[in-house]
């Protein structure tokens, strides 16, 4: 059915689809902190847009509220600060609404796994088409250094003096078992893997989350360090790779095999097990996936880092096209004029 | 057999039996045939909030009413002429309200010691002589049925089912009412099904016949065709004219329809109906709660739609801060209203008017919004309309009342030509060299609106205060004072883009009734009453809350007194009040159930004797 938002819809972009990272970057200053993680994602998002070929008029950026809340000021595209949790119901109206749009969410541990933590859910459930974003500092930040949900146990802040008795939400845990169909986590500290997993999520149809581990440097500082210093990442991580065996270490001498269900650590170099024993990973396999993520919290297994899961899954937006397409095949386009008749009408004369 | 003809002007009939006895359906016949019969008319249907309640019991019953006639049907009616009950419990529950020497069928097969008891009767009713001031019919219907289906092969769980049907012929005999419409709903609505059909429309004339050839039905009761337009009509609910005032809209304004719901009593049947429209390029999402209804709405006005939102007062509070949002951004938005008896969950199938002040304030800053109110069932589409219109026109978010009443309700509505209705294409911002997100049209000093996809028009929008004109992201505390003033004025401009408030009666002099909302049927049932005795009196009616119409101040100073009957406890009477410096008498009545005309020509006939003495 034809409107007048198809003239803008299906209008071919004027002009070669080229662009570089510069295009992407409105003439306004960027206000995060010095130092912030947020900058570290930003730039390699500036990075790849260039690459996915998309014309910038159909690239919109939502946010919430919190630190994260300000990207889309920070993009030169189509954008929407919203209010604080609601960044997925906007962005999910807006894309079932435009299927035509690459639309990407911008939103925080805060943000998206609190107040925003039904909408997260539901949109994983359905599979909308959107580009989620989460930058993680396991700290509220904007409000000055209240504890969220994804601080740690313990955890001093503003609203825990005497430390956090709440255990944290694992986002990646709740986003696959919410029904996620791409899920991945990467770290302000280094952009070339980032720019790695945004591209997947860009190129993945359905919902993809990524979580990022961005440093707060006001309010939770080096809350990642172990797992993003680079002395210490080769040891405290291990890098997913579909495919691939579970090997870490800096001397790639230790690997992961599952005792049952259990993951657990084996060394490599004492002649015991040997990388033919090892886990192998499977993006398309999401019961390995809840496995792999949930090695998150665990002391004794290295933080996964990577693609958890990817799975090919027809997306809601998708699905409630087709859904009208098929009405309108097999029972002809709406007549307006018999839907206001409706089933018995009396004429006067 | 002599039959007697006796000429009405109007009659109020109520189906009531158990929730599972289909008196929603016959109680639907019956005002669909006398709307076809060229009557005007009237319906409420009142049925218990418990899904499958218990069988006999009175909490458990089940009712339509319908009230039809030749002129002024403007209410389901105040008291019931006619009253068919099918058990025991149905009798004594709507007893109360049933006119003196008004008329009683009953099922005498629902009164058996069971019912009896269920019902609370310690005696049955139908013996011991407690009705005889009414006219009684007692009829054992089941054993009519079985009469009448003898020796028919039937599944003999017909006879129990239809037993609505058989009481639906005996109101269309005593009110002289055609069957066939219901013979040609019956076939298309069991096509397929021949005995059913066959056992339906055998049992309907068997129950026009009973009364036909029974001796004790003496008088049939003729009620004479309306003086209509001309046109096509059909009854239709409030919220039935709700769903199809939004697709209407949409194609009026040349752009797709998105609504964002979460399923909420009495406003669901809206989403209902719009989710089925898909083939009309519909867009729908079932929320996972009320926020998402909203916000999901918003997004898809960021893209270029007809965006909207249906709720009832619970849901309308979750959407508040959305509502800012809206404001701020100042993007087109329709909130649909159905209002019920709160605060909380209240009496959650009981209509009131009790949102007023939620729609009118209830919101954080600064943030005006239109408020408009459906005076009918069949208005509530006009209103819909009009919402987008407003909506679209001066991109800002309109919010529409209505109520659990009008959007339960049906009467006859005249079903428009498409060509008559405005044309609300709006106009997207086009031209790079011209645009700036926030450099507002002269006249109606809204917005543009640039939706994605359009090269060159690349923007940010946000719940943060922009900079007058270039939308950039401002804390400057001038600008912020001068967006607030303008958000504002765009929305008092309005003022000038709806009709001015028509005074019926007196111009002026000693008392205006002044509604808003589904008050009107009664309010003006009153007032045409008392008018035709002869009484001085003066009627006006308020579809825009906000703004109010132009010449509400200066009609206001015309009268003595002004009279306000709302479904709350004086909430418009307040915003009358410290709008305008007079006073207000105030009728309220809280109780979910509509006022009746009686109740309000009671009050305007105390004030007009107090004035007297």
């Amino acid at each position: 059915m034809r409107t007048i938002i198809n003239d803008i819809v299906d209008k071919p972009h004027v002009g070669e689809i080229k662009y570089t990272p510069k295009d992407f970057k409105p003439d306004v200053d960027v206000r995060w902190c010095a130092g912030c993680g947020a900058y570290a994602v930003l730039s390699p998002v500036q990075r790849i847009m260039p690459e996915l070929g998309i014309p910038k008029e159909k690239i919109v950026s939502v946010s919430g509220i919190g630190c994260s809340g300000r990207f889309p000021y920070y993009m030169e595209t189509y954008g929407f600060h919203s209010i604080h949790g609601r960044a997925l119901a906007i962005a999910s109206g807006l894309k079932i609404a435009r299927p035509d749009l690459s639309v990407w969410v911008a939103t925080g541990d805060g943000d998206n796994m609190s107040i925003g933590g039904n909408h997260f859910i539901h949109t994983c459930r359905r599979n909308v088409d959107l580009n989620i974003m989460m930058f993680n500092n396991e700290v509220y930040s904007l409000t000055k250094g209240q504890y969220s949900p994804t601080s740690h146990k313990g955890q001093i802040t503003k609203s825990s003096p005497l430390g956090v008795l709440d255990d944290p939400f694992n986002p990646t845990s709740l986003a696959l078992g919410a029904g996620a169909t791409f899920v991945g986590r990467g770290h302000d500290k280094d952009r070339k893997v980032l720019q790695y997993l945004l591209e997947r999520a860009a190129k993945h149809k359905g919902t993809s989350f990524l979580e990022i581990y961005t440093n707060c440097r006001i309010f939770n500082d080096g809350a990642f360090e172990e797992f993003t210093n680079k002395e210490l990442r080769e040891e405290t991580t291990i890098w997913l790779e579909d495919g691939k065996p579970l090997i870490f270490g800096n001397n790639r001498d230790k690997g992961i095999i599952l005792d049952g269900y259990t993951p657990k650590v084996v060394p490599l170099d004492n002649g015991q097990y040997s990388v033919d024993d090892l886990l192998v990973h499977n993006e398309k396999d999401s019961t390995l996936a809840l496995i792999l993520s949930d090695m998150s919290f665990n002391p004794d297994l290295p933080r996964p880092m990577g693609i958890f899961q990817s799975l090919e899954k027809s997306s809601y937006d998708e699905r409630v096209e087709d859904q009208i397409e098929y009405e309108i095949k097999t029972k002809g386009e709406g007549n307006l004029k018999e839907l206001l008749l409706g089933e018995s009408f009396w004429e006067i004369k | 057999m002599s039959k007697t003809v006796e000429h009405l002007d109007e009659v109020t009939v109520r189906f009531a039996g158990d929730s599972g006895d289909g008196m929603q359906l016959i109680g639907t016949q019956f005002s669909d045939t006398s709307g076809f019969a060229g009557n005007e008319v009237n319906t409420f249907p009142d049925y218990p909030s418990e899904i499958r309640a218990p069988e006999g019991t009175l909490y458990g019953v089940s009712a339509f009413q319908v009230h039809f006639g030749t002129k002024n049907i403007k209410t389901t009616g105040d008291f019931i002429d006619a009253l068919v009950a099918m058990n025991a419990s149905s009798l004594k529950v709507n007893l109360p309200n049933l006119r003196e020497h008004g008329i009683i069928i009953v099922n005498t097969a629902g009164f058996d010691e069971k019912n009896l008891k269920l019902s609370g009767y310690s005696s049955n009713p139908l013996e011991n002589g407690s009705l005889e001031k009414y006219q009684v019919f007692a009829i054992d219907m089941i054993e009519e049925i079985k009469k009448e289906l003898d020796g028919l092969d039937l599944n003999p769980k017909l006879i129990k089912r239809t037993k609505n049907i058989f009481a639906l012929g005996i109101a269309y005999w005593m009110f002289d009412r055609p069957i066939e419409p219901s013979v040609n709903w019956i076939n298309k609505k069991f096509k397929g099904k021949d005995d059913v059909v066959l056992a339906n429309v055998r049992v309907l004339k068997a129950g026009w016949n009973f009364a036909e050839k029974n001796a004790a039905f003496k008088k049939q009761y003729q009620i004479k065709r309306a003086s209509l337009e001309p046109g096509k009509y059909r009854n239709i609910t409030g919220n039935e004219a709700v769903a199809l005032g939004l697709v209407v809209a949409s194609r009026r304004a040349n752009i797709p329809l998105f609504l964002g719901s979460y399923p909420i009593t009495p406003a669901s049947e809206i989403l209902h109906a719009i989710s089925g429209y898909k083939k009309y390029g519909v867009k729908h999402l079932q929320a996972e709660d009320e926020i998402a209804g909203i916000t999901s709405a918003i997004g898809a006005a960021f893209g270029g739609y007809l965006a909207t939102t249906t709720t009832s007062g619970p849901g309308l509070s979750l959407k508040t801060e959305a509502l800012g949002l809206a404001v701020i951004t100042e993007l087109p938005l329709v909130i649909v209203n159905v209002q019920r008896a709160g605060p909380s969950t209240g009496l959650p199938t009981k209509p009131e008017q009790g949102d007023l002040l939620q729609a009118m304030y209830g919101r954080h800053g600064e943030a005006p919004i239109p408020v408009l109110a459906a005076a009918s069932a069949s208005d509530c589409f006009a209103m819909t309309v009009e919402a987008a219109r407003l909506a679209l026109k001066y991109m800002t978010p309109v919010i529409l009342l209505t109520d659990g009443y009008i959007g339960q309700a049906t009467e006859p509505w005249k079903i428009p030509e498409m060509e008559e209705l405005p044309d609300l294409t709006p106009e997207f911002a086009k031209d790079p060299e011209q645009f700036a997100p926030y450099k507002r049209d002269p006249e109606t000093l809204s917005r543009p609106w640039a939706i994605p996809g359009t090269q060159g028009l690349e923007h940010r929008i946000g719940g943060l205060e922009k900079k007058d004109v270039t939308g950039h992201v401002s804390h400057d505390p001038m600008n912020h004072q001068r967006m607030v003033e303008l958000r504002k004025q765009k929305v008092e401009g309005i003022v000038n883009d709806i009709p001015t408030l028509e005074v019926e009666g007196e111009k002026e002099g000693d008392l205006l009734i002044l509604s808003w909302g589904s008050t009107y049927g009664a309010a003006k049932t009153a007032f045409d009453k008392l008018r035709e005795e002869g009484r001085k009196l003066s009627f006006a009616h308020l579809k825009y809350i906000h703004p109010f119409p132009k010449n509400l101040g200066e009609i206001l100073f015309n009268f003595k007194r002004i009279l306000i009957p709302e479904m709350n406890t004086g909430q418009l009477k307040t915003i009358i009040q410290s709008t305008y410096m007079v006073p207000v008498i105030g009728l309220n009545k809280v109780q979910g159930k509509p006022f009746k005309a009686i109740e309000i020509e009671d009050k305007i006939l105390e004030l007009l004797e107090n004035k007297k003495s």
